[in-house]
């Protein structure tokens, strides 16, 4: 992986929440003040033109990790850089590229804007072009997703739900991003329409060259979108892997468990394996490896000592677990 | 219009639960809407009939009209409920409450519409089990006890005057199904129990209900949106589209034998967790809005195969293969019709 | 953990609107218009509105009489009755005449005018304070927002009209003596608005607090649009349901606190009286039997009051379905 020229790279990006009472309550129940460590020490590296899949249950941290890419979020620790470039330091002509596809297609379009100037807003705010190009470049943006341009001159509320996720591809796609965070872009869509957005997000990465960073829950729409996959478990990554590799051979007993708990369309009457307890509150003081609570093959050393990545397979397979030999 | 069912071992118990023909309406300013039209089915003891369809199918809308649960103005507009050959759709208000709870179990996507934020765990169940059974108030609590350990809540002797709050969501989902269990119900009515829960924790709750509901002969409406979750967990499936069925059979013949022109698209649009393919098959357009339902079939506008009869009439539910589909290809009278148009070039 | 906004469990279809459709055909459709159609007293309340406001609007062309100029008055006239012309000069006066002679229906007419521009105008300047108060506060928060808000609870504490009287009282101080009279309006007007802020400042802080957390703020944090524009330009267009209700009950409140300080003698001068200031006129003759004097500015002012709040109600249900 690292010998490739890679678009996105982050390097032990951390981010720690300040989650203590107020000072006042502090000082009268004697309470040291709490931190929340929301994500810690995550590496990623994605080469321009792939798709990089962050996997995880609630509360893994994985939103989080998606909105410090765009600099949404600034990192309390570790930086990303974007094509060579820190992007906490760069200016606005790094953030023309880099885009953001919500999770919800409600509340990602202003109710009260035209379409049109919704996709139109990016154009105009980067100084792309003026004048009546703008309008011939709404038209174009609108066709490339798959609507016509007298969608333009609707409201939001006009279209559906995965219509409506077109005009936010459409409005990502404005400022001729080459990297865009998709945070779970299709949970709120039915399946039918889901393979459709899906379906156009690949057609649009391989004709424009993008770069993705795919965030979802579902095991198998990450494996029709990723080429590598990173699992998070309470804000660390458990398991990075090429998606074949992550899927025909998990190595890390949470991606098992995930795997196997997943339900499949073809798995009738089956019984999901026995996946035990819950991810347990973030804030709570934990040592070791996070996962050893629920973890069949937690030993004592994996209850004292916290793993780190480690490389299993060169270039394709890192993992975090102290029982899996390389 | 009672289904015939080609079930292999249906041979003469009687079904928990008989939906036919039931129809739902919502007067409003614009005509009459029909979240649910003519809709179908039964339920045997210890089944689990999946009820499978995208938001707007008019799934969530059956599960209610079954409890007598549907906001005004809404109201059953035709057909028959019968709950162990008892008509229930006719039922007065307070007669519907007490069926509720004794006879049918409820469990929601949010478990918190189910809990009393007010009151222990403990004290729901034991009020539970002692409005709809005859058992001392010492008993009951054993009871309610014995119903916390049996969905798997750790020391529910200690845990059993917690508060709602205390727990969390898949807990505070495995306290819901202790409750609708809790009176001993024929029917549990589950509505997307899992879906705001994670994998993990969605993989316990639905071998928990399983489980349970087999072990008692408890018939199962499970609702969802997830093919998954039906393939793992149900015996019959009934796909729903624009309030209509639109194919009913067993889970395994429906699922990996389709024949529904939508049920296929449903299935070939579900990503595969097996993997292996570079590229989905799509249905173009959505689900249309109830207000303007097509003329014919529902889902003729958007269905690759459709042909002059499907613009014109609605199709009734026919045997086909071994499920039962509603849909003019499976017509004998069309049939030939349909052949030819297929062999002239269509996918 | 993820869709659960997808799933509604609410036994309610869901309803889409589309029908592209003339803006008037499209008007006569929204729910808006179908509440409002079907509700007498709504439709009542705001044709008598709409009736007041031509009313002073069309003051100075349909008041029979020029009442405030006192060259064309005729003490003879004093304590005509309604409805009845003078027995001396036999001149007509619709709502009688006062002590002076001056026309009660013109009076009405032209204090109307003075109410009516003293509220909407407090109303505009208490609504842009608290709008980009409340807007700022609420998107900008921290040590801005807490400063914003502790005022505000202050303000709270003090009864509305005490306040309009304590800054009519400084504002008046501040003017110079000569122009006391013309700078009248101006201060009742500022101190009428600025007792009314808070109730927009707060609504806006909420609303823009839950609007600034939806994703299509973040997309506009994203591509680095400044604070301002998306202030103003994002965020408003989303709270202006709320601001207009509450400008419809504040004009309400306002055209009430204007009277409540001209009759107090505190508000509307003499020479440019209001519906507060005649219905001080009008108390002195109500012991002695002239009752027209007092009675018909009070029916005027209740009729305006009483219809804006009622059309402010109403809205408010309207604008917001889950009351219903």
């Amino acid at each position: 992986m690292t010998d490739r020229p890679s678009l996105v790279r982050a390097e032990g990006l951390g981010l720690t929440f300040d989650v203590s009472k107020p000072w006042l309550n502090r000082l009268i129940e004697r309470r040291p003040k709490q931190f929340l460590k929301a994500v810690e020490d995550v590496h990623i590296d994605i080469p321009r033109g792939k798709t990089f899949a962050l996997v995880g249950e609630s509360g893994s941290g994985k939103s989080t990790v998606g909105k410090m890419l765009v600099g949404l979020l600034k990192p309390t620790s570790g930086h990303v850089t974007i094509n060579g470039e820190d992007l906490f330091a760069a200016g606005r002509a790094l953030r023309r590229r880099i885009q953001m596809i919500f999770q919800s297609p409600y509340a990602s379009l202003n109710p009260r804007w035209r379409v049109r100037n919704i996709i139109a807003e990016p154009v105009r705010a980067f100084n792309l072009i003026s004048g009546n190009g703008i309008g011939r470049r709404v038209d174009e943006l609108l066709e490339q997703v798959g609507l016509t341009s007298s969608d333009g001159g609707k409201y939001p509320h006009e279209f559906s739900g995965g219509q409506r996720q077109r005009i936010a591809i459409a409005r990502a796609l404005a400022s001729n991003p080459d990297f865009i965070v998709c945070d779970e872009p299709t949970s709120a869509l039915d399946v039918s329409v889901q393979s459709q957005v899906l379906n156009l997000m690949k057609d649009l990465q391989r004709d424009l060259g993008l770069t993705y960073l795919f965030i979802s829950h579902d095991l198998s729409i990450v494996r029709y979108m990723a080429d590598r996959i990173g699992v998070l478990y309470l804000g660390r990554l458990v398991e990075v892997a090429g998606r074949d590799t992550l899927f025909d051979d998990p190595r890390h007993p949470y991606t098992r468990m995930l795997i196997d708990a997943a339900p499949r369309i073809d798995g009738f009457g089956r019984e999901a394996g026995q996946m035990t307890g819950e991810i347990p509150d973030p804030i709570s003081k934990r040592t070791g490896c996070s996962f050893h609570p629920r973890c069949p093959v937690a030993t004592d050393f994996c209850r004292a000592e916290e793993p780190d990545l480690r490389v299993i397979i060169a270039g394709e397979a890192e993992v975090a677990c102290h029982m899996v030999l390389e | 219009m009672l289904s015939t069912r080609n079930c292999d071992n249906a041979v003469s118990v009687s079904p928990i639960l008989t939906v036919s023909d039931l129809i739902v309406e919502f007067p409003t300013r614009k005509g009459i809407l029909r979240p649910v039209d003519r809709v179908g089915f039964e339920i045997d003891p210890g089944e689990i009939l999946g009820i499978v369809g995208e938001s707007g199918a008019g799934k969530s809308m059956c599960g209610s009209a079954i409890v007598g649960l549907i906001d005004r103005p809404g109201r059953i507009g035709g057909g028959e409920i019968s709950l162990s050959g008892q008509r229930i759709d006719n039922l007065s208000n307070d007669r519907m409450r007490r069926i509720r709870g004794k006879k049918i179990g409820m469990v929601f996507q949010d478990p918190l519409r189910s809990l009393d934020p007010l009151k222990t765990v403990g004290d729901q169940i034991v009020e539970t089990i002692r409005t709809h059974l005859p058992v001392s108030a010492a008993e009951a609590r054993r009871r309610a006890v014995a119903a916390l350990e049996e969905v798997g809540i750790p020391a529910a002797a200690n845990r059993i005057d917690a508060w709602p709050h205390q727990f969390s969501g898949g807990m505070c989902q495995r306290v819901v199904i202790a409750l609708a269990l809790a009176a001993e119900p024929a029917l549990i009515i589950a509505d997307e129990p899992t879906t705001a829960l994670d994998v993990s924790v969605q993989a316990q709750i639905m071998a928990l209900l399983k489980r349970l509901c087999r072990g008692r002969g408890t018939a199962v409406m499970l609702i969802t949106h997830d093919m998954g979750v039906i393939a793992e967990t149900t015996d019959r499936v009934a796909v729903l589209y624009a309030g209509r069925l639109a194919e009913i059979g067993p889970t395994r013949d429906v699922l990996s034998n389709p024949s529904h022109p939508y049920t296929i698209g449903l299935m070939t649009s579900t990503p595969k967790p097996t993997g292996g393919i570079e590229r989905l098959s799509q249905i173009s357009g959505a689900m249309p809005s109830l207000r303007d339902i097509p003329k014919g079939c529902a889902f003729s506008p958007r269905c690759g195969r459709a042909f002059a009869p499907c613009y014109r009439n609605i199709p009734v539910l026919e045997p086909a293969a071994r499920t039962e589909v509603a849909c003019w290809l499976y017509d004998e009278e069309y049939a030939k019709d349909a052949a030819n148009l297929e062999g002239t070039g269509h996918d | 953990m993820t869709d659960t906004n997808k799933k509604g469990a609410s036994a309610r279809p869901v309803f889409d609107d589309d029908a592209p459709a003339s803006a008037w055909t499209r008007w006569r459709d929204t729910e808006i218009w179908h509440s409002y159609s079907r509700s007498p007293v709504i439709v009542t309340a705001s044709v008598v509105f709409v009736m007041l406001v031509l009313g002073a609007l069309l003051a100075p062309l349909i008041s029979p009489y020029t009442p405030f100029d006192p060259g064309s008055l005729n003490l003879m006239n004093g304590f005509t009755k309604p409805l009845s012309a003078n027995e001396f000069t036999s001149d007509f006066f619709l709502l009688g005449a006062d002590d002076q002679g001056r026309d009660i229906f013109s009076t009405i007419l032209l204090g109307l005018r003075i109410s009516l521009f003293v509220g909407i105008s407090a109303v505009l300047f208490a609504m842009t304070l608290g709008v980009v108060l409340g807007l700022v506060s609420g998107y900008v928060g921290g040590w801005l927002d807490a400063v914003i808000m502790r005022i505000a609870d202050i303000q709270m504490t003090f009864p509305s009209i005490m306040i309009a009287m304590l800054l009519y009282g400084i504002g008046k101080g501040l003017t110079p003596p000569d122009l006391r009279d013309e700078m009248a309006i101006w201060v009742l007007i500022f101190s009428i608005g600025l007792s009314e802020w808070v109730q927009f400042a707060r609504t806006v802080r909420g609303a823009t607090m839950v609007e600034r957390k939806k994703e299509y703020v973040q997309a506009c944090d994203l591509i680095g649009l400044s604070r301002w524009r998306i202030m103003f330009k994002h965020i408003l267009p989303n709270v202006t349901g709320t601001v207009l209700v509450i400008a419809t009950i504040s004009l309400a409140l306002a055209i009430i606190a204007e009277a409540t300080l001209s009759f107090l003698g505190v508000g509307a001068p003499k020479t440019e009286p209001s519906l507060g200031t005649l219905i001080n006129v009008g108390r002195q003759f109500i012991l002695s039997g002239e009752w027209w004097i007092l009675l018909f500015p009070s029916l005027t002012l209740l009729a305006l009051a009483l219809s804006v709040n009622l059309f402010g109600d109403w809205l408010r249900d309207a604008l917001n379905p889950k009351l219903r």
